[in-house]
């Protein structure tokens, strides 16, 4: 069903985990559905320093939030923006049809991230 | 997560069984030299005939039929739904246009049903229990003059929850409408007789008791009236045409047969495997719980439920480690829905999207259920461990 490294990514997820004073969180998803993703981002220098994820969800879920995870890290924030949930599954050599829209949102999760810190940044600045 | 698949344990008997070396080499000889047609006049035909003939009889025997003739071969358990719901009333809606049926059928019932619907007929969905028990006070209400049909599963297969069918057959023929069992899963693991039971229609199929795929068999109590659901030459009493699936029906008889003798002896030795393994899957792990009835359920049937995980990533995990189980999750699924069945108990989708099925059979062992008992605290460790949803408690 699913690619070999899909599997590898379900079996040895990278970056999983909480950034408990990350600069951005963004969660998509809902469990009703079955999926819900939450990504934390720690951002220097105008860099995705870190990026940890939280997933529940099915084995597609699970991978796409790992491999955006590898995907992100280091990149600039409009690298990580130009990230996709095309680009995400092609990277894990496919997804099966049924799971590109339903499962597949962990590039949304991180765009949602980076929107949050930039909100914050926002504020901040308004603040000064 | 390491690979272990040094020996594989496969626990899903209810979506797929093995074939009893048994009925395999039962069916071999019609294929290559005994393959005549049962309609043929001469000698090899009726030769088939005769063949078709004592397999009838020995079906009819594993349900206590009134007369072999009331058991009609069918491919399977689908078309066996098909032929009874649409069949019974399509041929009855002179005398009334209204069916019921229950929230935890399959979807060969309920989508016949949904069909039935849009041809004008009105169907009742009755609820359940939270054990998944049939609300019987609720048939009583819902039963009235135009209802010419009722369809309940025996026991369902994703929760294992037994029907009260005796209680239901009462209820049903009180109003005189006739009563049509889905006994795909129950038939060869529990005794049915459909005399003292006093069923109407009743499906079964052959590879939920070892035989092959592709076969199955609805039995119509002689003095119901129905129709067929599709037409031809008239075989099965015009109720199927087609020419017969002599190896399949075969194989089928065979496994009937080895069924009805090996019954007890595997249901005893199957209910303390099923209860060891639920013990085993709920006790050590918090949030977890049993889908279906504690007692009234099919001897081979696990059904648990994690909170804050999902099903296929708990298929996902047990497959890497050689074991091969079932979940009602949407996403173990091709619906995208969780499973309308642990819905019906009350649960709400992302508990059912939890659920872990363990359908056990001929094959299995107190080892291989030592062995899924010793996986799944570390598997539902991990998968909370990566959710979001899991309570601070828990890490």
């Amino acid at each position: 069903m699913y690619s070999e490294k899909v599997m590898q990514h379900f079996k040895k997820p990278q970056n999983m985990g909480e950034i408990l004073d990350a600069d951005g969180v963004g969660s998509v998803g809902n469990p009703t559905c079955g999926d819900l993703m939450t990504m934390y981002i720690k951002v220097k220098d105008n860099r995705l320093e870190d990026v940890k994820f939280k997933t529940y969800g099915c084995g597609a879920a699970i991978a796409t939030s790992s491999m955006t995870t590898e995907l992100a890290k280091g990149k600039t924030i409009d690298e990580a923006m130009q990230i996709s949930r095309a680009s995400v599954a092609e990277s894990l050599g496919g997804l099966p049809p049924v799971k590109m829209h339903c499962s597949n949102l962990a590039a949304d999760a991180l765009h949602a991230a980076i929107e949050d810190y930039q909100k914050k940044q926002k504020n901040k600045k308004e603040v000064e | 997560m390491e690979n272990d698949k040094e020996k594989q344990i496969y626990m899903d008997y209810s979506a797929g069984q093995p074939v009893d070396p048994r009925v395999t080499t039962a069916m071999l000889p019609f294929f290559n030299s005994r393959f005549g047609n049962p309609s043929s006049v001469h000698t090899m035909g009726q030769e088939a005939k005769q063949t078709l003939q004592n397999s009838r009889e020995i079906v009819a025997k594993l349900i206590n039929s009134e007369t072999p003739e009331a058991i009609i071969f069918t491919s399977g358990a689908t078309e066996s739904n098909n032929l009874a719901i649409r069949g019974t009333a399509g041929r009855n809606k002179s005398r009334g246009n209204k069916i019921i049926t229950s929230n935890v059928e399959h979807m060969s019932v309920v989508n016949p049903c949904k069909l039935m619907i849009r041809n004008g007929f009105q169907v009742i969905f009755l609820p359940v229990d939270k054990f998944g028990i049939l609300d019987l006070e609720k048939l009583e209400t819902e039963l009235d003059d135009q209802t010419t049909l009722v369809s309940i599963v025996y026991a369902n297969p994703e929760i294992g929850t037994i029907e009260p069918i005796k209680e239901i057959s009462k209820i049903v023929h009180a109003k005189k409408a006739f009563l049509h069992v889905d006994a795909t899963a129950a038939c060869g693991q529990v005794p049915i007789d459909v005399q003292r039971e006093n069923i109407d229609l009743l499906t079964m199929s052959s590879n939920d008791m070892y035989g092959p795929k592709g076969v199955g068999a609805l039995y119509i109590k002689p003095g119901t009236t129905i129709e067929p659901a599709n037409q031809g030459g008239g075989q099965e009493r015009g109720l199927r045409s087609g020419t017969e699936n002599i190896p399949g029906i075969v194989g089928f008889a065979k496994a009937a047969e080895i069924a009805k003798n090996e019954m007890a002896n595997e249901s005893q030795r199957l209910t303390l495997l099923r209860n060891n393994l639920i013990k085993g899957l709920i006790e050590p792990i918090p949030y977890s719980y049993l889908n279906g009835h504690p007692t009234q359920r099919l001897p081979n049937n696990v059904s648990v439920r994690y909170s804050f995980i999902e099903g296929e990533s708990i298929l996902l995990s047990l497959d890497i480690m050689g074991v091969y189980a079932s979940s009602g999750s949407a996403c173990a699924a091709k619906t995208l829905q969780p499973s309308h069945v642990l819905l019906a108990l009350g649960l709400q989708p992302e508990d059912a999207h939890g659920s872990l099925m363990a359908t056990l059979g001929r094959e299995n062992t107190q080892e291989d259920v030592d062995k899924l008992k010793s996986l799944m605290p570390d598997i539902v460790k991990r998968l909370r461990d990566m959710s979001p949803l899991t309570p601070k408690e828990l890490k």
